[in-house]
């Protein structure tokens, strides 16, 4: 009879995937799970536990240990001692390692699956057929740069004891996209799991102890708040890494600042999900349900702002509509729904309350017609027109199943509505032109673009944010980057390396003319005057006055970060004409060389001999990142999908540059020329006791065709030029050379915006020593990497 | 809430039967077909939706009323075509049926499929079923043949008795963009069926991209087709997802623009019972339950009954069952 009912109906029914290999699991542990802490499953030294629940019933699923204070301490030890046989073991040991890992994430690929599924609420299609296969090929990937650190990453040494902090929404995935690197470039690790979804990383500590990973080398150590806040303060961490809210992570940076620990920031997200007229409509709707109705909405690159060209709007609305209608909520262990639960009732609630607010503010809501099951935390899929730019859900991560829409008229509006966002994790945009879509892929501002394809994730492909979504890549090799460090910055001084070598008798001032000079600031191509009306006396070593340059002030630099806004031509050159450009300030230095040699020998006491190496030693700098303008050209990376993967490094955009104190000119060229090769515009601030070299820098620069507004110099008070630049919202980077406390003072303010920063914490280079005054990691911190998806096959 | 009997009758149909429309050139050119995303959304409508126990017998079942039964080989006979007419009015046992709970629904398939010569047997074979034929033509698979020639073959068919005729598209048109000429070509196959039903096969593995796939759906609608079908079975490549759901979007879009519902055919190499839900699950999500019975969805298929009965044993006993348990077509 149901049969023949079933049969003229043709409605769907259940597809349960039975959880009872995770119930027998979760039995086995007595529903409650210590911490995994030095190879041993260890007991809280807080005797506290918390309860992780369903969230698609409600039901209680385990106890889970709240690790505290002492309990990190433990476990960082425990990373601390491991390391350096971790470190011994070798590449080969070590990739031998992470194959075993990927292995067992095969074998007990659908214990993961459904236990992932249980503890989040997101369905089992998801974990089965795509978080725990990516997480699988996360460590093979990276078993393979295991293999290869020696060999190809020689330069490179491990950084050492790793803490991880990661997420609800993919917790065993984020936990590989943190584990399978760091392991890989010989770190040691304490990872902490999200409170709300812990239980995959316990399972993984089992699998860890099943592939015999030597004690130590991963401890996971679950908890809430606190626990990471332990985590990032303990001293004897040497990087954080973290994925997470944009609030949080700006805690995190201000927390390590000055630390000198390494930090990669993972972090929220309004990603545009742009549609032009030209696109395939019908495969539109299903990216936007990649996009927005993929793991409920809480993804951080979820395509949640829809842009959409105002001539099919309404078309697309309507076919969206349609869309919504068939999609199924329910129990994340139903095989056949498309959105499971959602993952607290604190979540929850944060999503009902933006969407009354939605409303509130003029919105037009619209919901499919049928109603979520209750016994769990459901929310039904959303979608908001009549959005503008100012509503609050226009600006706002919702992280849940919310779209928002608005409408543009043209190409340009699209990229100002996608980039009018604080954040910049990732954007899709929907075309059948490639000229079009390879025209706007690098006008917006996000680290990922998916071409007509969205939420596509690979390990070999670098994923990460620009602006307020953080910094650092996770996959590929710039991922590789976040757990290495170079072995020649451990040669880095604490105290400066040159002291002025001619006695007070021999002065060296003579060869100046006495002229009186007025030395302004250098802003948008033009010499300025300082908007205090002050200057500063210049003098040399011996305190003997010998020049006044102009006081720069908050509006200087103010003006000279417009100036270099303005400049964006800089960043549109081919890198073959900012070679030529920069190869000319080399000419255009070369034919001035005995004066700048004189002018270092003035502000510094230095030798001739040594102050004309300085001015040569320039002059080659220049041609290395002339020669480098067009060659630092990123790659196409190895991606398991149909498509072109392309990592393109772009520049930050508008950077601060604080020069070192010690080596005027070289010093300058060699903290400055790098960023501007890479097409960023600078502010720089020179050397405050001895900015001359770089203010005779001015007519050079005027005579070589650098742009005006690409670099610019203001002269003044360090501390407090760099403060400014810090707190600068529209100053994309900012390198800092100087003090220990100005360099924790620098990544406490950029912490406000999540500028790059690039400091030296008090320690010096030896800017004539080629391994530590030029080289790679000069771009690298100069760029980002935009990972560009292109799905081909007509 | 759809009854049985209209399940299994393709000749009452409960919507207004396709009249064309105007040709239109500009609706062919805005058509846009991104490989890659819908081989994304091919792949994943399975994983979408699970179809399980009573629900998979179901819908299996519904399945075979909506097969047409297909002989096409070089070797058929008057023998060969009674038994797969006999299959076509029994196409599972008996008792199977009565376990199902279905012994009361006159369970056949949409029709049988064969070639023009074997009209004739066939509709001896069926006589009393209500199960129509249909007839391959217009110099089916490669219809490299004059259109007069085509004509006189669906006007032979239709007068021999055939109730559907399944036409093939000249593909040359297609690959040369000539959409004009195939929109003419198929009104003039469609004006000599009459009251016959129309299929136009568009020889999809022979199309060379998805977009010439999508518009030739489009075109072929225009000129009145009451089916588009994706293959003869004679290409190397035939009934495929990814074609599938271009072919069903331009339905969609054609039901949208014009009001009239046209039904899609998917034929070659659906042999197994899996796939028979994978294209259920198709048109119950990209059209809805309107496309799920026989006069707006055929399963273009020889070997696929053979597959689901055994699936339908399976659910009955636990064991699994032997293709020699069940009457051969």
């Amino acid at each position: 009879m149901k049969i023949k009912n079933i049969y003229k109906s043709m409605e769907y029914g259940p597809a349960p995937e039975s959880p009872s290999a995770a119930y027998d699991w979760l039995a086995k542990h007595d529903k409650k799970f210590s911490l995994f802490i030095d190879g041993k499953w260890q007991a809280p030294g807080t005797g506290k536990y918390f309860d992780t629940i369903n969230p698609s019933d409600k039901t209680f699923l385990s106890k889970v240990a709240n690790g505290g204070k002492k309990d990190v301490d433990k476990a960082v030890a425990a990373a601390r001692k491991a390391l350096p046989a971790w470190v011994r073991a070798g590449a080969h040991t070590r990739a031998r390692y992470l194959y075993a890992l990927a292995r067992q994430v095969q074998k007990h690929s659908r214990l993961f699956a459904v236990l992932e599924s249980l503890d989040n609420g997101k369905p089992i299609r998801e974990t089965r057929d795509i978080d725990i296969p990516l997480v699988a090929r996360h460590f093979y990937h990276h078993a393979g740069w295991a293999q290869l650190r020696d060999t190809d990453l020689k330069e490179y040494k491990e950084v050492g004891v790793i803490g991880q902090i990661i997420p609800w929404n993919f917790p065993l995935l984020m936990l590989s996209w943190k584990i399978a690197p760091a392991l890989a470039m010989g770190n040691t690790i304490i990872l902490k799991p999200a409170e709300f979804t812990s239980l995959t990383a316990l399972l993984f500590a089992e699998i860890c102890e099943q592939v015999g990973l030597p004690a130590g080398v991963v401890n996971i150590v679950t908890g809430a708040g606190e626990t990471g806040a332990a985590l990032v303060n303990h001293p004897d961490v040497d990087k954080i890494a973290f994925t997470g809210s944009t609030d949080v992570g700006r805690i995190i940076r201000r927390a390590t600042a000055g630390t000198g620990k390494k930090l990669s920031l993972e972090l929220g997200g309004k990603s545009p999900f742009i549609v032009f007229e030209d696109a395939d409509i019908d495969s539109v709707v299903e990216g936007v349900v990649d996009a927005i109705w993929f793991n409920q909405g809480q993804v951080c690159c979820a395509g949640s702002r829809l842009l959409v060209q105002e001539g099919i709007a309404e078309k697309l609305y309507k076919k969206i509509k349609a869309r919504m209608e068939k999609l199924v909520v329910g129990n994340s262990l139903d095989k056949g729904v498309d959105i499971g639960a959602i993952v607290a009732p604190v979540q929850l609630a944060a999503i009902e309350k933006l969407v009354k607010k939605g409303v509130e503010e003029g919105g037009a809501m619209w919901q499919p017609s049928w109603a979520c099951p209750t016994d769990g935390y459901f929310y039904p899929p959303t979608l908001f027109t009549d959005i503008s730019p100012s509503s609050t859900i226009a600006q706002i991560e919702i992280f849940g199943p919310v779209l928002v829409a608005m409408t543009f008229r043209t190409h340009p509006e699209a990229v100002k509505l996608a980039n009018n966002t604080r954040y910049g994790l990732a954007s899709s945009l929907w075309t059948e032109n490639i000229n079009l879509a390879l025209d706007i892929a690098p006008k917006i501002k996000a680290g990922t673009v998916w071409i007509n394809c969205t939420n596509v994730f690979d390990a070999a492909s670098g994923f990460g944010g620009y602006r307020e979504s953080g910094f650092g890549r996770e996959g590929g090799k710039e991922g590789l980057m976040e757990y290495v460090k170079l072995k020649a910055d451990d040669k880095l001084a604490t105290s400066p390396l040159r002291t002025s070598i001619i006695s007070k008798k021999k002065k060296t001032a003579i060869l100046i003319p006495e002229i009186d000079r007025t030395i302004k600031l250098f802003i948008g191509g033009k010499q300025a005057r300082p908007d205090s009306g002050y200057s500063t006396k210049i003098t040399d070593p011996f305190g003997n006055q010998i020049a006044e340059v102009g006081a720069g002030n908050r509006k200087d630099v103010r003006n000279a970060v417009e100036a270099a806004h303005t400049a964006e031509g800089w960043a549109n050159l081919t890198g073959h004409a900012r070679a030529q450009i920069l190869f000319y300030l080399a000419e255009n230095l070369f034919v001035r060389k005995e004066e700048f040699a004189a002018r270092i020998m003035q502000q510094t006491a230095m030798s001739q001999k040594d102050a004309e190496q300085d001015v040569n030693l320039s002059i080659e700098r220049i041609y290395h990142y002339a020669a480098l303008a067009d060659k630092y050209d990123g790659n196409v990376h190895h991606t398991t999908v149909r498509n072109v993967t392309l990592a393109m490094p772009e520049p930050l955009g508008v950077m601060g540059v604080v020069c070192p104190e010690h080596s005027p000119l070289l010093g300058f060229i060699s903290t400055v020329i790098p960023p501007l090769s890479m097409g960023n515009r600078i502010v720089a601030i020179p050397s405050q006791t001895s900015p001359l070299s770089a203010t005779d820098l001015y007519q050079v620069l005027e005579t070589s065709d650098v742009p005006a507004g690409a670099l610019n110099i203001i002269t003044g008070k360090k501390e407090e030029l760099s403060a400014v630049l810090a707190n600068h919202d529209d100053v994309d980077g900012l390198w800092y050379f100087g003090s220990r406390d100005g360099s924790k003072a620098v990544e406490i303010a950029a912490a406000s915006n999540m500028k790059r920063t690039w400091v030296n914490y008090g320690k010096f280079r030896n800017w004539q020593d080629s391994s530590q005054g030029e080289g790679e990691q000069f771009l690298r911190n100069a760029t980002q990497i935009k990972n560009i998806w292109i799905p081909y096959g007509e | 809430m759809t009854s049985t009997s209209q399940i299994n009758t393709a000749a009452k149909l409960k919507h207004l039967r396709n009249e064309g429309m105007p040709f239109d050139l500009s609706l062919v050119k805005g058509i846009r077909i991104n490989r890659s995303a819908v081989e994304r959304r091919a792949a994943t409508l399975g994983q979408r939706r699970s179809i399980k126990k009573e629900w998979q017998a179901a819908w299996l079942l519904r399945a075979i009323a909506c097969m047409d039964l297909t002989t096409l080989a070089g070797d058929d006979t008057p023998g060969n075509v009674h038994r797969l007419c006999a299959k076509a009015r029994q196409p599972v046992r008996t008792d199977l049926l009565k376990e199902l709970g279905m012994d009361e629904v006159n369970l056949n398939v949409a029709a049988v499929c064969v070639y023009h010569n074997l009209i004739k047997p066939a509709l001896e074979a069926l006589e009393g079923s209500n199960i129509p034929i249909a007839a391959v033509s217009t110099g089916f698979p490669a219809g490299q043949i004059t259109v007069l020639q085509k004509i006189k073959e669906i006007e032979a068919s239709v007068r021999a008795g055939a109730k559907e005729i399944d036409i093939v598209i000249s593909r040359a048109h297609v690959l040369t963009g000539n959409w004009k000429a195939l929109f003419e070509e198929v009104t003039l196959f469609r004006k000599a069926c009459g009251d016959a039903h129309m299929k136009s096969i568009l020889e999809t593995g022979e199309l060379s991209t998805l977009t010439n796939t999508a518009k030739a759906s489009y075109v072929c609608m225009m000129a009145g087709s009451d089916f588009i079908k994706t293959s003869t079975g004679k290409a190397t490549v035939n009934a495929t997802l990814p074609v599938s759901l271009v072919m069903v979007r331009a339905i969609r879009e054609f039901h949208e623009a014009t009001g009239f519902k046209v039904g899609f055919k998917p034929a070659g190499g659906i042999q197994k019972a899996k796939q028979a839900l994978d294209w259920l699950i198709l048109m119950k999500e990209e059209l809805g339950d309107d496309w799920l019975s026989p006069d707006l969805f055929r399963f273009g298929a020889s070997s696929l009954l053979a597959d689901i009965e055994r699936q339908l044993e399976h659910f009955i006993t636990g064991r699994y069952s032997a293709s020699y348990r069940h009457p051969m077509a």
